[in-house]
């Protein structure tokens, strides 16, 4: 009879298990290597996903986030493989990034794509709260505020505030964090958006979590190295933020953080894992190939490679993987 | 009595000529947006909003820390719409002196950068213009693109150029 252990183990696809190890009933400790040891990343594509006027299609949308999910997941029904991802009865919390302005945001397309799913699987409307730094973000994102409790939530930590008392990790010694996060929601799925960044060389999955402290500057200095790694390693994110979907649809390969459309391009893809550090070195990858492909010189060239990645994969932050060997790449 | 009057008049004078040494020896702050329908075709759709260099990552948390080094003072911004569609949005930089306004531009140049009459020195892009004018630095990023944004896009710049 095998353990317990065990059959989790072999019949794991990868994806995130059910069980009793966690609090929110997801078992795996999600940021750990699945499966055979690997920790698995998703990446999604269709080309066709903005039409000829330049807009998204947002049917090919829900269908891109499906086929993320299925392939991460190994059920192709998505209510299935939501209900896998989600626990129910718990304050699901959706961090979006509007920081770039209205042409360099996580697309409403996603979120409401993913509200739809998460609602099919179980999730009451009122137990989902899409979240970012301000109002401004979030219609950057193309969203409408909402507080009714009874409806998804839209709403900035303008309105949900701040702790009063800092939390720390290393170099994240003063750390504030929004209580949406640290207050309203059980489980956050993070949905980043990938763009070049002039101090930190890349943002996506970690660095998205600079939204959810007050005062994100104070964690800049050095490339944002340790500041990102150390952020993450703060309890409530590392156990909170579980899951990232994170847009690569639309990116800036240059000129980041803000919208820069003569570095505008549209890898059309989404970036789908549980394994922050690998998730993002992937987003980086892509990056860079980009960088290369219009001749452009590399992050290290240019003086601000992500350092931050390497940090947390580091004993000390153990945050995940940033070794290509131990990551289950699954192209589609 | 007549003392008394030729008194107030001597009050009135002066707290008329230190009113006017209070306000006029300062050149009034101008204010750089076009109003509504100011250019052809372009509303002004938000208020102004100003960050000083210490909030500046409020507005370009990560974009800031270029600005600062480059001696930003304040910085303004507002969204317009040209003709009911094309959103964009007016950033004003006022640097220290136009070394550092300098400085961000040329940060800006790429191969595809095309070079435009506005103020001191201007570049363009399908859907930006960035120009300098002593220490200002303006910004202007269109959010869409159709055939009439790169003209629309220099008129706006014009509009601000002749306000700074």
């Amino acid at each position: 009879m095998k353990s317990r252990r065990e059959f989790i183990k072999t019949t794991a696809t990868g994806a995130l298990i059910l069980g009793s190890q966690s609090k929110l009933g997801l078992a795996a400790m999600l940021d750990k290597p699945t499966g055979a040891g690997k920790s698995k990343v998703v990446v999604a594509r269709d080309a066709a996903l903005h039409g000829a006027n330049g807009q998204l299609d947002e049917k090919r949308v829900q269908a891109l986030l499906d086929r993320a999910i299925a392939a991460y997941t190994g059920r192709e029904k998505p209510v299935e493989a939501w209900k896998r991802i989600v626990p129910v009865g718990k304050v699901i919390g959706l961090k979006v990034n509007g920081l770039g302005g209205k042409g360099i945001s996580t697309h409403a397309a996603l979120v409401l794509a993913i509200c739809e799913r998460l609602q099919q699987a179980g999730v009451k409307p009122g137990e989902i709260i899409v979240w970012d730094r301000g109002p401004r973000d979030l219609e950057a994102c193309g969203l409408t505020i909402s507080t009714d409790p009874s409806r998804i939530r839209c709403y900035g930590n303008d309105v949900g505030g701040y702790e009063d008392q800092p939390v720390a990790f290393g170099a994240a010694n003063n750390v504030k964090l929004a209580k949406i996060l640290s207050r309203e929601c059980e489980m956050v799925i993070n949905l980043p958006i990938l763009k070049d960044h002039q101090l930190s060389g890349v943002t996506f999955s970690m660095k998205n979590m600079y939204g959810v402290v007050q005062h994100p500057n104070e964690l800049h200095p050095n490339g944002c190295n340790p500041g990102v790694a150390d952020l993450n390693c703060i309890p409530t994110v590392r156990e909170k933020v579980r899951f990232t979907i994170g847009d690569a649809m639309t990116s800036v390969y240059e000129g980041g953080p803000g919208f820069h459309p003569e570095h505008l391009w549209q890898p059309n893809a989404l970036i789908v894992g549980e394994d922050r550090v690998a998730v993002d070195h992937t987003a980086w990858q892509m990056l860079e190939r980009k960088r290369a492909e219009v001749g452009v010189p590399t992050l290290e060239a240019a003086n601000r490679p992500p350092r931050y990645i390497a940090t947390a994969a580091d004993a000390d932050h153990n945050l995940g993987t940033n070794d290509p060997q131990r990551m289950h790449l699954m192209e589609i | 009595m007549r003392y008394f009057s030729n008194w107030k008049w001597v009050v009135a004078a002066l707290v008329i000529v230190v009113a006017a040494a209070g306000s006029g020896c300062k050149k009034k702050a101008s204010d750089p947006f076009p109003a509504t329908n100011a250019i052809a075709g372009w509303q002004k759709t938000s208020e102004t909003r100003t960050f000083d260099a210490k909030n500046l990552w409020q507005y370009i948390d990560g974009d800031a820390e270029q600005y600062i080094s480059a001696g930003v003072v304040s910085t303004s911004t507002s969204d317009y719409k040209y003709q009911g569609q094309l959103e964009a949005t007016v950033d004003v930089y006022t640097m220290g002196d136009a070394t550092g306004a300098g400085k961000i531009l040329e940060a800006g140049q790429t191969k595809e950068a095309k070079a435009v009459q506005v103020g001191d020195a201007g570049i363009a892009f399908t859907q930006s213009v960035i120009f300098r004018k002593g220490p200002t630095l303006v910004r202007i990023v269109a959010y869409q693109s159709t055939s009439d944004t790169p003209q629309a896009l220099l008129a706006l710049a014009h509009g601000v150029e002749g306000k700074l």
